[in-house]
């Protein structure tokens, strides 16, 4: 994020091109802005204008006559002013939140239609922040920036042509300080916007370093390392106060910059106004306005500065987000299969063909991104109703046949077969209608109990409910929570102990009775009882369905009609537990080594 | 106001400094208020031919050559207001920075009080700790505080002189205008007080649905795997979909507020200002102002409407700060650890004597009952017992990350309590069940109690561990980052790694917490010789539950339910019948398969 950052300082011109594509059905919207606001900066400078009248016409008359009607019309524009004040403020405003509600939902849509694949890479923190921050910044920075820009325009043009319709040789004097004005302006206000960013990046590291000091803590007692840990924390907060300082420091040197070339506006307005005054050229009132000029328009010069350097710093937001919209899935329905079955979000289910389960695996080959091979002419038939349990190391290349079969990833080469069908023929969620999934970590979403269970199956009814979870004998702990089903799980189900979240995702897979099942056992200890009845449930699950497990528990190993032993993307040993103890090779090890440490857990509880 | 008190204790050295924050945006105000009078003064007298009224004005335009002279000369006025200008923006300049020093420096120490003590706090406090809201007050609580005093305390001080002086001025110019500018600003300010309390409720609303939002996108994207395998992606999207337009309609709604807050406020303003403008139009061609007392009274007007109704917002915002105080005041005030007391560093050689030990962390719910055993200096102790059973809370108790409650346990003859926290921690390595380890490179990981600790003693610290092919594998090697920007390792790695930072310490006496759980049999036994042929051998305590482990142990606890049920060496106590036969006759069934 912090290369991003700095390879944005130029201006990209293609990146708002991208943009205004996403503007068009705002065109409306702009339109009706952009006129309010040079409407309210045509009042804002026309202001002086009726304190002219008011001194030339009353004041330097002596004269009282038309003051009730003046007094009605200023107040009218008031008014007026104020309409439309609440008007562009409000229009603004909304379409801001409907861009960011528009490009937020866009967003969220491409993010369920990209791979797994996509995210194997990339931080959730990472992908908030694009969906968030950098989101909230560009809807911030295009409706009110384009706004307070028509603002800032409407104003200067208004000043300057008034200015010069009351006289074009003071307006000139007046206003030759606005270009080093705006030179000043655009240099200090990118300055000031590179310090906040510092100021900012040393804050984050901070946050980083609270969490550090409230996760690390035990660790921090066991190693007495409170000292070193405060010594580097103050570094930190050393660093942060000094970059604010300086922030503050250039934003307060521009300031005061300001005001001097408006004090010399004004001392130009007076030096010259005053003598064409008293010379007649000009009335009172005129000098009058050209004053109350000289100190108003360096306000949108301000202001223009300002934008100029947020749309700067809203490039780099703005390119993080459209390289999300913009992601070509590698995974994609092609067209053809499109129109035939539906899309992802529409699906045409009724036309999809049902799944009996035989799994063909043909010649595949499978690599990462950067050209790491994990599979390499791998095959395998897989019957109906056929329990795998796959075995091996980390980074053996188990969870890619997984991820294959699952189509999270397609092979680079080769096929795979669901019931003859190359499943590349169909669309992607065909297998995952017919899906059962259990992860090892499992996941529930923040909502009741039955809620989660019914996201295998949306329409499910309360009966099969239930029945999913007997199933799995997961009733019986539901009953006894507080709202039986309920009961609200808690952010990611953190409400419940990890053996009951592992329940709920075996009858959340249970409720859509899959043909196809996918369970990645945990290595992770739970209680003896609760380990208990999950191997129960995973027995009864996995009966009759096409299976693959990537498996470390003994019970489901053994139970299994076969088991492959994985290494470097290739089949070493299969056969079932009897046949591979007798092989004497990896599993024998495996088994002997591992599988005691598990037993021996059980017993001692 | 006691809050602002605690303060006072951040702010030491700063004091005068903040003062003079203040005194700059009074002088700076001054100047501010000086430049309507210049003008005045030039419109009315210089060029115009009125009386000058004041004798400080007077004796100025004397000093700068009297008014025919300047009648001439209207670009020495000019001098005049950029000087007066220019010194305004010194004042400023000074104003802004001297705040912002005083007040970021007073943020850092509370920054970093609130580090050291959160890393202070017991033991305890951490287990239940709950880290979003400590961090939220760590953070935006202390930002709130940083605001109040680099810029509305400072702000409001200067509104309310300008004010004042303001007032002064301009009842001395006419009475009568001075009720005419001064009647709307009640409203102008009671209008912000009002509108900024009533609304904060739907800046509230709009933020938890905000927050809604974010946690709905952030289960989303951590269960990414289950959606897609459950192909939801279309409910998931309706459900999206929901929050955001109900975070919309909310955002919406404020900005309605908000539009109708600055339109009112506005109007009240220029209705104030316009007010100046006619009646004083009145006025003066009644003949009771001059043109340029009107301009003045106008240029005051102008000055006055913005702050007061920005000072309205303000003052609300401050009352947040009162909050902050408070809130951060909750972790300063907990009890924190004290490491050291006595300052006194025995030499520690490793032999521990526990006698009749009890020990409980809530009241009468004893986790440790009457547990007594010893081990001399090298010996190794190990403990196995089913979870729940008190083996871990046994071995914090020797780093006194708790405190016994009963009994005794000496250390060296020395009893425990009395030995302090610091010096018991340096000497004994505990290594956690689940390790933590910090975003930094490896290599510093490894040398976290000690950043000056030479690399080969890392690379041996990783080779004892059997870490260190794991090191380096990767591509950055001891270098390599870890944790969420970095490499993510697995269990076991992380476990050898937190082996690794223990024993380069080489303390007296070694504790594995069952922190071998997750590495396999035969690296564990690898790693429990590689120790063994260590020069000085530790007195080492294991907790596991791998007979394999602690069958070569001196000693052998068997714990069940807080007491010792057995004890003895592997080769008694496979003769009893009892736990520990039990789980042993498990490896002999396997090997028998």
């Amino acid at each position: 994020m912090e290369r991003n950052e700095k390879s944005n300082d130029k201006f990209n011109l293609s990146t708002w091109k991208d943009f205004f594509k996403y503007l068009k059905p705002y065109k409306k919207d702009f339109l009706i802005l952009i006129g309010l606001n040079v409407l309210l900066g045509a009042m804002d400078s026309s202001f002086p204008l009726l304190s002219k009248y008011a001194i030339d016409n009353f004041v330097e008359t002596k004269n009282l006559n038309g003051m009730g009607y003046f007094a009605s019309f200023y107040f009218a524009a008031i008014l007026l002013m104020s309409i439309i004040i609440y008007l562009f403020i409000a229009q603004a405003g909304k379409l801001e939140t409907k861009i960011a509600y528009d490009i937020r939902k866009l967003g969220f849509a491409k993010l369920q239609e990209l791979p797994l694949s996509y995210y194997d890479d990339k931080a959730v923190g990472w992908l908030m922040a694009r969906m968030t921050s950098d989101i909230a910044r560009l809807s911030e920075t295009i409706s009110w920036g384009m706004v307070d820009f028509a603002w800032g325009f409407a104003m200067m043009t208004g000043v300057t042509i008034y200015m010069f319709i009351l006289n074009a040789k003071l307006a000139l004097i007046t206003l030759s300080v606005i270009p080093p004005l705006a030179i000043l302006s655009v240099y200090f206000q990118k300055k000031i916007l590179n310090a906040q960013r510092k100021v900012r990046r040393i804050n984050s590291q901070i946050t980083g370093a609270y969490n550090e000091d409230i996760q690390g803590a035990k660790t921090t007692k066991t190693l007495v390392r409170e000292d070193l840990n405060l010594e580097e924390f103050s570094y930190l907060t050393t660093s942060l106060r000094n970059s604010a300082i300086k922030a503050t420091k250039i934003s307060s040197i521009y300031l005061p910059l300001v005001l001097l070339c408006g004090s010399i506006g004004t001392a130009m307005a007076i030096t010259f106004g005053g003598k064409f005054a008293m010379a007649g050229i000009i009335s009172y009132g005129t000098l009058v306005a050209f004053l109350s000029y000289a100190a108003q328009f360096f306000e949108p010069v301000r202001q223009m500065a300002v934008i100029f350097a947020e749309v700067q710093a809203a490039q780099a937001s703005a390119e993080r987000v459209f390289s999300l919209l913009q992601e070509e899935p590698r995974i994609k329905d092609r067209d053809d299969v499109i129109e035939k079955y539906g899309s992802i979000f529409e699906p045409k289910m009724e036309k999809w063909p049902e799944i009996n389960g035989k799994v063909e695996f043909k010649n595949v080959n499978f690599s990462y991104k950067d050209g790491e091979v994990v599979l390499d002419n791998f095959n395998l038939v897989v019957n109906p109703g056929e329990t795998i349990a796959l075995v091996g190391e980390t980074g053996s290349g188990k969870s890619t046949i997984v991820n294959l079969f699952c189509r999270f990833y397609e092979p680079t080469n080769g096929d795979i077969l669901i019931d003859g069908i190359n499943y590349k023929d169909m669309p992607q969620n065909w297998i995952h209608e017919n899906l059962g999934y259990v992860l090892q970590s499992p996941h529930l979403f923040s909502g009741t109990i039955k809620e989660n269970i019914k996201y295998g199956k949306l329409d499910a009814t309360d009966e099969e409910i239930v029945e999913a979870s007997k199933l799995v004998d997961a009733h019986e702990f539901i009953m006894n929570t507080e709202k039986k089903y309920d009961t609200e799980v808690g952010e990611g189900g953190n409400l419940l102990s990890t053996g009951q979240k592992q329940l709920i995702s075996f009858a959340r897979a249970m409720v859509r009775n899959p043909r196809l099942f996918v369970l990645d056992e945990a290595t992770s200890s739970i209680d003896t009882e609760t380990e208990k009845i999950i191997q129960d449930a995973i027995q009864k699950v996995l009966k009759d369905r096409t299976s693959f497990v990537i498996a470390h528990r003994l019970s489901t190993i053994r139970n299994a009609d076969r088991i492959l032993v994985v290494r470097d993307g290739k089949i070493t040993e299969s056969g079932n537990h009897k046949e591979l103890i007798k092989l004497k090779g990896y599993y024998y090890n495996l088994y002997t080594n591992q599988f005691i440490d598990e037993e021996s857990k059980n017993i001692l509880g | 106001m006691k809050e602002f008190k605690k303060l006072l204790q951040f702010s030491k050295g700063y004091n005068l400094m903040y003062f003079f924050a203040i005194l700059s945006i009074i002088i700076s105000q001054v100047f501010n208020i000086i430049s309507p009078l210049i003008i005045r003064t030039t419109i009315d007298s210089i060029i115009g031919s009125e009386p000058i009224t004041s004798i400080y004005i007077q004796k100025l335009v004397n000093f700068l050559g009297g008014k025919e002279f300047l009648n001439k000369r209207l670009w020495i006025i000019g001098i005049v207001i950029i000087c007066n200008a220019a010194l305004r923006g010194l004042f400023l300049y000074l104003k802004n920075t001297l705040a912002s020093k005083s007040a970021e420096t007073i943020a850092k120490r509370i920054r970093d009080k609130l580090y050291d003590n959160i890393q202070r706090l017991p033991y305890d406090y951490h287990v239940k700790a709950d880290t979003g809201e400590l961090i939220q007050k760590c953070t935006s609580d202390v930002d709130t505080i940083r605001r109040f005093l680099a810029i509305q305390l400072v702000e409001v001080a200067g509104s309310i002189f300008m004010l004042t002086f303001i007032l002064g001025i301009i009842a001395n110019l006419n009475k009568k205008m001075v009720i005419i500018s001064i009647v709307f600003l009640p409203f102008i300010f009671g209008f912000a007080v009002v509108f900024f309390k009533k609304v904060r409720y739907n800046f509230e609303k709009a933020d938890e649905s905000e927050a809604k939002l974010s946690t709905t996108l952030q289960e989303n994207l951590t269960g990414i795997r289950v959606v897609k395998a459950f192909s939801q992606e279309r409910y998931e999207l309706e459900k999206f979909d929901v929050r955001n337009q109900e975070y919309r309609k909310l955002s919406n709604k404020l900005v309605s507020n908000l539009a109708m807050y600055w339109s009112i406020s506005d109007f009240f303003s220029m209705t104030q200002v316009g007010l100046v403008i006619v009646l004083g139009s009145y006025l003066t061609v009644k003949g009771e102002l001059t043109l340029g007392t009107l301009i003045a009274f106008v240029s005051y007007i102008n000055m006055l409407v913005w702050p007061i109704r920005q000072m309205g917002r303000t003052l609300t915002d401050m009352g947040k700060a009162l909050v902050s105080i408070k809130r951060i005041d909750e972790i300063l005030s907990q009890p924190i650890e004290e490491l050291v007391i006595n300052g006194e560093e025995p030499v520690i050689e490793g032999n521990i004597e526990f006698k009749n030990v009890y020990f409980e962390y809530e009241k009468d719910r004893p986790v440790l009952k009457d547990i007594s055993f010893t081990a001399n200096k090298g010996d190794t102790v190990a403990i196995i017992g089913s979870t729940g059973s008190g083996k871990s809370s046994l071995v914090h108790l020797l780093p006194r990350l708790y405190e016994y409650n009963k009994g005794s346990v000496k250390i060296d003859g020395i009893e425990l309590n009395t030995i302090d926290k610091y010096w018991i921690r340096k000497n004994i390595g505990l290594v956690l069940q689940e390790p933590f380890l910090y975003a930094k490179t490896i290599k510093e990981n490894i040398r976290l109690s000690n950043p000056k600790m030479p690399d080969i003693k890392v690379f041996n610290a990783a080779k004892i561990a059997k870490i260190h092919d794991d090191i380096n594998s990767f591509e950055e090697k001891y270098d390599t980052v870890v944790g969420e920007r970095g490499v993510s390792l697995s269990g076991g790695q992380k476990q050898r790694m937190s082996i690794a930072r223990t024993i380069i310490n080489e303390s007296p006496i070694v504790i594995f917490d069952d922190s071998l759980s997750a590495v396999d049999t035969e690296t564990d036994i690898e790693i429990r010789k590689a120790l063994n042929l260590r020069k000085h051998k530790a007195t080492t305590i294991i907790i596991s539950h791998r007979i394999s482990t602690v069958s070569e142990a001196d000693l052998i606890l068997v714990v069940d339910k807080g007491k010792i049920i057995q004890r003895g060496t592997h080769k008694e106590l496979i003769e009893k019948d009892g736990l520990y036969k039990r789980v042993y006759n498990i490896q002999s069934s396997y090997d028998e398969e």
